[in-house]
């Protein structure tokens, strides 16, 4: 298991400077020019060459590219050209935020969508199946930001039950951060337990089908011992991979529900980086958000030793 | 419905848990902002919703009425000398930094001498004139200048004027200014919020009611409303034109407004690259029959609910330098034909317009496109985000491009950057020695009425060759919760926080 791991990280390595080339390439490929957002509104001629100098956005993209990995290696991200902060201290500051609304959002959709699932796989074909489709359907194809707008609208203006933005760290105050939590998790969880749902439905009726729960049943086994212990523990590894990846995707932010519940994470800093050319930031965010993403693939391996023995020896 | 009452029951059902808790009982004043602000150094910060967080964070030398006037802050006495060339200012007795420091004439002199020097200030070009600052005593200072600025008082009541700490000048400014305004900087949280508070010593902290304020940054218009009538806001700058009815049919919500300095319109390229060599960059006909082909009135009924009144020239209505006898043309298509046909042109005209990604230009666009086209010009919207159209721009593929400006109280600030040779944002490059004459001399003259003289006969030109395509005001809309009094708007869009209370 160990050596595995071991891999899996020496593969990560090539991954993420493949990674931060690409962004690096991208962004300056995009049209559309740092300095003449950070001169302002006068755009003075002169003082734009005089930037132009000062961020060395005069060399060429590859000794630009050396500069920037040479500095990162030191753990120096620079600094975001539209506020002068450091970009690591905003990493630091917005990957807290991040990680609370992303395991927040992940255990509303695991509670919603795994036993939804669960339930419609075994009662295939019933009321109770077509009602758990039915649901994740609608889960699945109503907008965030407007389920985010009207629950706003309803429940802060309207009934006054919950605070209609804002982040408040766990550790600090845990109940100011589940108010403030309740409505973008809702949100985004509702979206992904959908997709739980169907994974976890369409792994079980595979399992299911398959010989081994026959023989279980055969042997007399009581039915829910077939299905917790023969049959979930099987069914679970496409959802881990799933899952794995979808907390990834939420580990880089969600704009959408980020910029409707103002929450300061990830996913506003990089779209507002981005509109603004904010190199430095756009760079480092990425790469933290890459890591992220490798990470959770490494989880997801490790998971599914855990969940099934017969990887262990492999 | 009934789906979202269920839903909204249930949810009901599992917060019933959480009574809404108390926002903490210091007194807070939340102000919602359109925008994050950059950087927080006055002299390299460059947003208009940067200003507004100065206006709590930074005090300055001079400020201005809501009438345009300049008024003393820092500075108590102002005089040029006989030949205009020497400004002398008498600074207020006792007024302190907020490390503590004392606010002398050593201290405007660190400041200026940044401003004009720091390699990355964006005050340079405001403070060209100042060819030496000194320290004539403590709490007088003068500025010898290289030439005759009527712009300089202006300066100098904003960014350029802003006073920090001369102990700081070396330090992360950017990141923790330690300035001069009657609140001092606690924390920032890029994309969400900046917190001061109140600054015990300022020399007029008796105006000031709060302990704290809480600009938070929320770009979406309908969040930012929808937190001002949860109370999670006490009051939101920039009410989006689409919700001001709504926002006035709230009985806890207050709206207030006035004229914007600033102008909306579009700029157009009359000699910049290979996009101008057609009729519409060569010959003033043409562009006269665009602009007689919109009727600017349509366009504020449609886009904006008839808040944002029409205009054809770069001052506001308020300003002393508004010239009255040029007037919004009314729309005339049969004269618009005449002018193409009179110039050769072969209609329909088809023309290059950028507009910036967002559902307010987007909409503009198409209604100027529908108006333009019956007077035979065919518009190409182009519609693009704001950094790559400000790239188009500069390097002149455009033939029409959607622009504003939010405004200088001095009317320089309106107009010669736009219109003159080598101007900063003449990206159409419009060329014309007399306009150039005429504005470079405005810039040396101190007395209003001759000044006037010579932005009128500037102005005169300009709109007769339509060297930039005006269209409307754009006004400041404020909301603020009702029990927040003592809030006085001002034509700049500022938010000055002396005398606002909450009960």
């Amino acid at each position: 298991m160990w050596t595995l791991i071991a891999r899996r990280v020496l593969i990560a390595i090539p991954t993420v400077i493949l990674v931060s080339m690409f962004v690096f390439g991208l962004q300056h490929a995009l049209p559309g020019d740092p300095i003449l957002v950070i001169a302002g509104e006068e755009r003075d001629p002169e003082a734009i060459e005089r930037l132009k100098e000062i961020y060395r956005l005069n060399d060429p993209v590859p000794v630009q590219y050396v500069a920037w990995v040479g500095q990162a290696l030191q753990g120096d991200f620079g600094r975001s050209m539209r506020t002068g902060e450091p970009v690591s201290k905003l990493i630091v500051q917005k990957l807290p935020v991040t990680i609370q609304l992303a395991v927040a959002s992940m255990i509303f959709a695991l509670a919603i969508g795994l036993p939804a699932g669960i339930l419609a796989a075994v009662r295939k074909g019933t009321a109770v199946d077509y009602a758990a489709s039915a649901v994740a359907l609608s889960g699945l194809s109503i907008p965030n930001f407007w389920l985010g707008i009207m629950m706003i609208l309803f429940i802060s203006v309207e009934l006054r039950l919950l605070p209609a933005s804002g982040y408040v760290p766990f550790f600090e105050d845990p109940v100011g951060a589940i108010e403030t939590l309740i409505m973008p998790a809702f949100v985004l969880g509702g979206g992904l337990a959908a997709t739980i749902m169907r994974h976890t439905r369409s792994a079980m009726l595979e399992v299911l089908r398959a010989d081994y729960i026959r023989t279980a049943r055969a042997k007399g086994l009581d039915e829910r011992v077939v299905i917790n212990k023969h049959a979930l523990a099987n069914a679970l590894v496409p959802v881990i991979t799933l899952s794995t990846l979808l907390f990834g995707q939420l580990l880089a932010g969600a704009v959408l529900t980020e910029q409707v519940f103002t929450i300061p994470g990830f996913g506003k800093l990089i779209v507002d980086a981005v509109f603004n050319r904010d190199y430095g930031v756009v760079q480092g965010v990425v790469l933290c958000t890459a890591i992220g993403f490798i990470f959770m693939n490494l989880l997801a391996d490790v998971l599914y030793i855990v969940v099934t023995p017969r990887l262990r020896t492999g | 419905m009934k789906t979202k009452i269920a839903f909204a029951a249930a949810l009901l059902a599992a917060t019933a848990a959480f009574a809404p808790q108390a926002f903490a009982q210091q007194s807070v004043l939340r102000i919602g902002l359109q925008e994050d602000p950059d950087m927080l150094d006055p002299h390299r910060a460059r947003t208009f919703v940067g200003r507004i967080v100065f206006k709590g964070l930074c005090d300055k030398l001079l400020d201005i009425d809501p009438e345009l006037k300049l008024v003393p802050r820092l500075a108590t006495e102002w005089s040029f000398s006989g030949d205009g060339l020497t400004l002398t200012m008498k600074l207020r007795a006792g007024a302190k930094f907020h490390d503590g420091a004392p606010i002398n004439a050593a201290a405007v002199k660190a400041n200026v001498d940044r401003a004009r020097t720091h390699p990355e200030s964006l005050r340079r070009s405001e403070v060209a004139s100042v060819a030496e600052v000194t320290a004539v005593d403590d709490l007088t200072v003068a500025f010898k200048l290289r030439n005759r600025d009527a712009t300089l008082l202006s300066q100098l009541a904003d960014r350029a004027g802003m006073l920090l700490s001369p102990a700081s000048l070396d330090g992360d400014v950017a990141t923790r200014p330690v300035c001069s305004g009657p609140y001092r900087f606690v924390e920032r949280v890029q994309n969400d919020r900046i917190v001061l508070e109140r600054f015990a010593d300022h020399w007029e902290a008796q105006n000031y009611a709060f302990d704290r304020i809480v600009y938070r940054a929320i770009p979406d218009t309908t969040v930012r409303l929808a937190n001002l009538r949860s109370g999670e806001l006490d009051m939101i700058e920039r009410l989006a034109a689409t919700d001001i009815k709504s926002a006035q049919g709230d009985r806890n919500l207050r709206v207030v407004s006035t004229p914007g300095i600033g102008y909306q319109g579009a700029m157009l390229n009359h000699n910049h690259g290979d996009a101008s060599n057609n009729p519409f960059g060569k010959d003033k006909r043409v562009r006269q029959a665009l602009s007689l082909a919109l009727d600017r009135d349509v366009i504020n009924q449609v886009v904006f609910e008839g808040t944002h009144p029409p205009t054809n020239q770069p001052f506001p209505s308020a300003s002393p330098y508004f010239v009255k006898e040029i007037e919004v043309p009314k729309r005339d298509v049969a004269k618009a034909r005449a002018l193409l046909r009179e110039a050769g042109v072969t209609t329909p005209l088809k023309l290059d317009m950028m507009v910036t990604n967002n559902p307010v230009d987007a909409q503009l666009g198409q209604v100027i496109q529908a108006m333009a086209a019956e007077a035979g010009f065919d518009l190409q919207l182009r519609s693009m985000e704001f950094a790559t159209q400000l790239r188009e721009s500069q390097q002149g593929r455009f033939q029409i491009s959607r622009v504003g400006w939010s405004g200088r109280i001095d009317p320089d600030g309106n107009i010669h950057q736009f219109v003159t040779v080598g101007g900063g944002q003449n990206d159409g490059r419009y060329a014309n020695p007399e306009v150039d004459r005429l504005l470079n001399e405005a810039r040396t003259v101190y007395d209003f009425a001759e000044r006037k003289k010579l932005y009128d006969q500037a102005i005169r030109i300009i709109t007769d060759e339509v060297a930039l395509l005006y269209l409307y005001n754009q006004p400041w809309y404020f909301a603020l919760r009702t029990n927040v009094s003592g809030f006085t708007v001002s034509p700049d869009g500022m938010i000055r926080l002396a005398g606002i209370r909450k009960q």
